[in-house]
């Protein structure tokens, strides 16, 4: 995927001005937090959970390599096959190859924020394999080559009416704007595409090291006929994923659903331990893990470690002012949102994504509401440091920075230049105690007035009372 | 034995020092009320915040090591701002903690507090009276709000003034697109988080507005102002320390 994140302003003007998107936004926000206050005002020990799955993710991020080489050994003991994969086009190439000894023509796909990661879809297109998305609103940004803007909700920009076009223009029926006989439409037409493909890719929430299994949290099912069906079921999931226990998964389970849309629990939890046995009724032949690390190992040890206990609720987004304004799509890449800002950088290079970790007032709502305990404000200040190191900020906000340091750290010149500031403030404001229009000041005057100082500084009041 | 007066620094916060004075002479006030002794010491200039918020670390080090000696020697040091106050107590992750400025820092940080929480405590809350009267609705700001746990503290102090009657609105908890630099490198999001601020405080119909952060409160009273709302923005300490008579913020008692 095209990194636009660099057109960060310009996409969020855009953004600002789109009337569907700003009702879908309301929507997002009228939902979500409301439905996961509630649910976790029905579960008291919910903070005590936090703390205990921060603390487990902590110890298995010291531990990654050990945890992960277990889950690769009973994988194969399972039957199945485990591929490391240190990039994404390490992933690509990986999955290319499982599709073309299938001899696969198309395939179905779960629900996976890695495989958008690593853009498969436009890959296997480009080598003769067709993805069919099967997760509704996947499938209806498929039709529409849109991508997702929202981890949890990809299609979360949408009205209903953009989807009853995207159906009536791909499905060739009549149009409809009632979301059941839509839903009844998407079914029929998925149901022939699970029968005839050949591969099922998914992601997964979870590895489980002890059993060497995987888990998806989904609310359709549809994941469940993407794996059981065709003949290979290929998992693509990126590393810090690993739990040892299906004990520990069901601590990050009871987190997640809550964190994510407020279900105590999603409707789907399935889990794959390798491909189908004598016994089984059903499931694949062929069971492949596609483990992707694109950058992750190397944010272990570094001050961005804590990003990786992220589980990829969503709850950081749900509640953020800015991507409640803009939505996920401004932010120009995969990760939208507070959890986006820390790890795009990390992804595609702090030079091309500097604009997201400074776009945040540092309210601090993503961290107050992460079921992991994710410092990201402080992991957001940590790239602009990188940034400010790299001399990768914009030349203005150096010399202004550098300017206004060079007086914070001179107190009598900073006295001067307070007074010189707040006298000319006065002035401009004159009698009516604001200001509506300042030189180099449009940023803030183009939307609300600046008040003026209400009299001399308080050190120049404080000096005279003194005196 | 404690000293029967203990010294309190008072931090001013750039924003009362350049825009609003009178926020840091009631907070003098209010100080002197529970018992302090209070100096404003001189070497004081920024928390050093938009340095640190901006990557310059450096700078950010050297305003911190220039605070913490400022306010060397004070029992406490006491902030209208949970913002800046933030700040102090972020000082010691700008030190590695072999440095002995880590160790200063850490001491700063345990005497740092911000003017509601510290009076919630030791202010004898009889003693609080204000002519003041109205309907009021409290903005919480974010870093007092959720770096210092400030949201108790300001809702029972203004508990005890008669005159108070409190409404509150929707969103209270949610950012108002100040934030510091942020309101000027992002100036479109920004409009559009005090545009919805606004639209819950006139919802509400309080005549006052009142918070513990002048950057916020300048924020949103510039907005309310643009948009013509009648409702007066304060700082909260005006009203506790019954300073309420002086114009609200962006307004004068000059005419026009």
């Amino acid at each position: 995927m095209e990194i636009r994140s660099k057109a960060f302003k310009s996409n969020s003007r855009i953004a600002l001005e789109d009337a569907n998107l700003q009702r879908a936004l309301g929507n997002l926000k009228a939902g979500f937090p409301s439905k996961r206050a509630a649910a976790i005002a029905r579960l008291p020990e919910f903070d005590a959970l936090r703390d205990q799955a921060r603390d487990l993710k902590n110890h298995i991020l010291e531990h990654l390599d050990l945890y992960l080489e277990e889950f690769e050994k009973n994988v194969t003991t399972n039957g199945g096959t485990v591929h490391w994969c240190r990039s994404a086009e390490d992933a690509r190439k990986t999955i290319l190859q499982i599709c073309q000894q299938q001899d696969a023509k198309t395939v179905t796909k779960g629900k996976s924020m890695v495989s958008e990661e690593i853009a498969l879809n436009e890959y296997l297109e480009a080598n003769g394999v067709t993805p069919v998305e099967t997760d509704l609103g996947e499938y209806i940004l498929q039709l529409r080559n849109d991508h997702p803007s929202h981890i949890v909700a990809p299609a979360i920009h949408l009205t209903l009416d953009d989807v009853s076009t995207a159906f009536h223009e791909h499905h060739k029926r009549p149009k409809s704007d009632d979301p059941a006989v839509l839903m009844q439409e998407a079914r029929e037409v998925l149901r022939t595409k699970f029968v005839a493909a050949d591969v099922g890719i998914t992601g997964a929430n979870f590895l489980i090291a002890e059993t060497g299994s995987t888990i998806i949290c989904t609310n359709e099912g549809n994941g469940d006929l993407t794996q059981t069906l065709p003949k290979t079921h290929i998992v693509v999931s990126s590393i810090e994923k690993v739990v040892p226990t299906l004990e520990d998964m069901t601590l990050f389970l009871r987190l997640l659903a809550r964190s994510a849309t407020g279900q105590e629990f999603t409707v789907y939890n399935t889990l794959s331990t390798g491909p189908r046995r004598r016994s089984d009724q059903d499931g694949p032949e062929n069971f492949h893990v596609v483990l992707v690390d694109n950058g992750r190992s190397d944010m272990v040890g570094t001050e961005f470690q804590e990003m990786l206990r992220c589980i990829r609720c969503s709850a950081c987004m749900n509640h953020c002012p800015v991507y409640g304004a803009v939505g996920g799509h401004t932010y120009g890449w995969v990760y939208p949102g507070p959890m986006g800002s820390v790890l795009t950088p990390q992804m595609v290079g702090i030079e091309n994504a500097g604009l997201l970790p400074n776009a945040s007032t540092f309210c601090g709502k993503c961290e107050e509401v992460c079921p992991v305990r994710i410092p990201l404000p402080k992991l957001m200040r940590h790239w602009r440091d990188k940034e400010y190191e790299k001399h990768l900020s914009p030349a203005s906000v150096r010399w202004g920075l550098g300017t206004w340091s060079f007086f914070a750290r001179r107190p009598s010149l900073y006295r001067w230049l307070s007074r010189g500031s707040n006298l000319f403030l006065r002035l401009v404001g004159g009698k009516r105690g604001r200001i509506s229009k300042l030189p180099l000041a449009g940023g803030w005057t183009d939307f609300r007035d600046l008040p003026a100082p209400s009299g001399k500084t308080f050190m120049q009041q404080w000096q005279e009372r003194k005196q | 034995m404690a000293n029967p007066h203990p010294r309190v620094g008072l931090f001013v916060t750039c924003l009362a020092d350049m825009f609003r004075p009178e926020v840091a002479f009631a907070s003098v006030k209010l100080l002197e009320m529970a018992g302090f002794e209070v100096e404003v010491p001189e070497r004081q200039t920024c928390c050093g915040q938009p340095a640190f918020n901006s990557g310059d670390r450096a700078d950010a080090a050297a305003i911190a090591r220039q605070t913490i000696e400022a306010f060397d020697g004070f029992e406490y040091v006491v902030g209208p701002s949970g913002s800046c106050i933030g700040m102090l107590h972020h000082y010691p992750e700008l030190f590695a903690k072999d440095d002995p400025w880590y160790q200063r820092a850490q001491t700063l940080k345990a005497r740092a507090f911000e003017i509601t929480s510290f009076l919630a405590v030791h202010l004898d809350l009889d003693k609080l009276s204000s002519s003041f009267s109205g309907k009021v609705t409290y903005h919480d700001s974010c870093s007092g709000l959720r770096e210092l746990g400030i949201k108790k503290q300001p809702r029972i102090l203004l508990s005890k003034i008669p005159g108070v009657q409190i409404c509150e609105m929707e969103e209270a908890e949610t950012c108002c697109g100040f934030g510091g630099t942020f309101c000027v490198k992002y100036p479109d999001i920004s409009n559009r988080m005090v545009g919805n601020k606004s639209d819950n405080i006139r919802a509400t119909g309080a005549d006052t507005l009142l918070g513990g952060d002048l950057g916020c409160l300048l924020n949103m009273a510039g907005k309310l102002k643009r948009e013509g709302i009648d409702v007066k923005a304060r700082h909260i300490v005006e009203v506790l320390a019954d300073m309420a008579q002086i114009p609200a913020i962006g307004e004068s008692d000059r005419g026009a």
